[in-house]
């Protein structure tokens, strides 16, 4: 019966229903979104890492395991690696962040193209002049490019050459030794990409390289990706950590205003249920059991509206991020949603249980 | 034995400054499937009366006595417990939940006092009187203002309650609804042998009860 009455509530006042259930799914669309773009780009990241087809990978010392790194690493440890038994080729890449989390990469594009089985181009073809561009196909569809557009980065205008499918470590690739030159580090790189003659000689070629260069970290492309992970981004975590708060927040605001009204425009209702002998108990449970019902239709919103969010990313800014859709985090999303929901609920549903019912009884 | 007893009952209401005294020392006795009408003008403390005896506020001094049950002592939740078993309420403006249905109204009062099982033959033939039958999935709105006082009075006695209070049940209709519904409470009163107690400032409503008592000043008169 009680079920029934908060239904019939819910549905007596649909666009506030509605409008409450929309700003308590934004919270849960927020912390979605947040978790979805942090999984989908490191994920993405991974891929891509895993697109280069190198076995192992040896970065500069100091550098972040998931950091873009910066070209420091003297480029001559490249003949050493190249002359380690069982390693087939070593290409080195170089990295220069071009503002937030873009970057272009540098490379030897015949060595990339021989480790990672070749571009596969949509349109156009490989790097020729110093001031070609090769861009994977996101990137040209987010920023509207085609072979021959100039696309203006580093200070410089680079042509689009070519257009391959993505997945294949960066987005956005030019000769090395340009990207050298403009940063002004020649002979420096970021990173070495290494294949082997077979992959089950990785952990063995590792641990020699890491007697020689104990300063270097150096990792096989299977421990490098399970590195890329939220909980390696302390940054990360703390912002998700942030939105959450703010999620709570949201649905404690939006619950308090949506129930604090309901409770005063029912006042007479209440009322009249206390006239018929409720008890406190019985008006908190309607209260409350209306509460979990806008927060489970609030959930199921933010849950849809994050597909939304995906959508959008992958519409117009596909390049620049990925939201993933995180399964394992509906169930957290919707019960953060709900404690902030019941904290909403408290204050009005404790001033409804306790309404003097003849006051209640006399007000219009 | 009387199931109302009143001995002595005293209300003061404090108004700002000053007290007010709405009961001034009232002794009543009702029995057993009497219907009774207490009139008197506005602020004669009828309602404050109904409102004591309905367990919505608390007397100051004095004795009430309601099928046995002392109600002097009684604390908030003992004023819950009594509402909610011993009294049934008929107000004058209806006071239907207007998001539920006529049968989930009558349904909710059955449900705070904690029973679940169907209404039972007695309580259809009540529904059936009160001419409400054909009407029990229709919203209170789509009712016309007789017929929400007739739902009222059928959700009033769903719990056979020791008493029906009614506040004023007519003041709000017109006088072909009024004497319907009093008729109806008048027919149940006699069928069922259901104790009701009218508050009423109308003489002619009074007409259809028992036994007329006056209120005049915080204090009652026999008519």
């Amino acid at each position: 019966m009680v079920y029934k009455l908060v239904y019939e509530n819910l549905k007596h006042r649909p666009v506030r229903t509605l409008l409450s259930s929309l700003a308590i799914g934004l919270g849960v669309t927020m912390m979605l979104a947040l978790v979805g773009v942090g999984e989908g780009m490191l994920e993405d990241q991974a891929n891509r890492a895993r697109g280069a087809g190198a076995d192992l990978v040896v970065r500069a010392p100091g550098s972040s395991v998931v950091g873009m790194g910066s070209l420091s690493m003297n480029q001559k440890i490249l003949d050493y690696v190249r002359a380690r038994p069982h390693v087939t080729l070593a290409t080195p890449i170089g990295i220069h962040s071009t503002g937030g989390v873009s970057s272009i990469m540098g490379i030897n594009y015949d060595e990339f193209a021989a480790m990672s089985g070749g571009f596969r181009f949509r349109e156009g073809g490989r790097l020729t002049a110093p001031d070609d561009v090769i861009i994977d196909d996101l990137y040209a569809r987010e920023k509207k490019l085609k072979v021959g557009s100039l696309l203006h980065t580093m200070n410089r205008d680079w042509r689009v050459s070519g257009i391959f499918a993505s997945g294949k470590l960066a987005r956005v690739m030019i000769p090395l030794t340009v990207l050298q030159e403009l940063a002004s580090a020649n002979g420096k790189i970021t990173m070495i990409y290494v294949k082997l003659d077979n992959p089950a000689n990785t952990q063995a070629v590792i641990d020699t390289m890491k007697q020689d260069l104990p300063e270097y970290p150096i990792y096989a492309m299977e421990e490098l990706i399970k590195q890329f992970s939220v909980n390696n981004l302390p940054e990360l975590k703390a912002f998700i950590g942030v939105v959450v708060s703010l999620a709570v927040l949201f649905g404690f605001l939006v619950v308090f205003l949506a129930m604090y009204t309901a409770v005063l425009e029912r006042t007479r209702e209440i009322g009249i249920l206390k006239a018929l002998g409720a008890g406190p108990g019985y008006v908190l449970g309607i209260l409350l059991r209306e509460t979990v019902l806008l927060a489970i239709i609030g959930s199921l919103c933010g849950i849809a509206m994050s597909y939304g969010t995906r959508w959008l990313i992958a519409t117009f800014i596909p390049a620049s991020m990925v939201q993933a859709i995180v399964y394992s985090w509906w169930p957290i999303a919707s019960l953060i949603t709900l404690a902030g929901a019941i904290l909403g609920v408290l204050y009005p549903a404790l001033k409804a249980a306790r309404q003097d019912a003849l006051d209640s009884l006399s007000y219009d | 034995m009387a199931i109302i007893e009143i001995q002595n009952l005293r209300k003061t209401f404090r108004s700002g400054d000053v007290d007010v005294h709405a009961l001034r020392g009232v002794n009543l006795l009702v029995n057993p499937g009497e219907f009774l009408a207490v009139v008197g003008r506005s602020g004669s403390g009828k309602s404050t009366l109904f409102h004591i005896l309905g367990g919505l506020t608390p007397p100051t001094s004095g004795t009430v006595k309601i099928d046995g049950q002392s109600l002097t002592e009684l604390d908030e939740a003992g004023r819950t417990r009594l509402r909610r078993n011993s009294v049934g309420f008929v107000f004058q403006k209806y006071n239907l939940l207007p998001t539920l249905t006529i049968r989930d109204n009558i349904n909710i009062a059955r449900d705070i006092a904690g029973r679940s099982e169907p209404w039972d033959a007695a309580f259809l033939e009540v529904v059936e009187l009160l001419g409400i039958a054909q009407k029990l999935d229709r919203k209170p709105r789509q009712l016309s203002g007789g017929e929400q006082q007739r739902v009222a009075i059928a959700r009033a006695i769903v719990n056979q309650p020791a008493i029906l209070l009614a506040d004023e049940p007519t003041g709000n209709l017109d006088t072909e609804n009024s004497n319907m519904v009093l008729d109806l409470l008048r027919h149940l009163n006699k069928k069922t042998g259901q104790t009701v107690l009218m508050i009423t400032h109308d003489p002619e409503a009074a007409a259809f009860a028992d036994r007329t008592v006056q209120m005049r000043d915080g204090e009652l008169h026999s008519a």
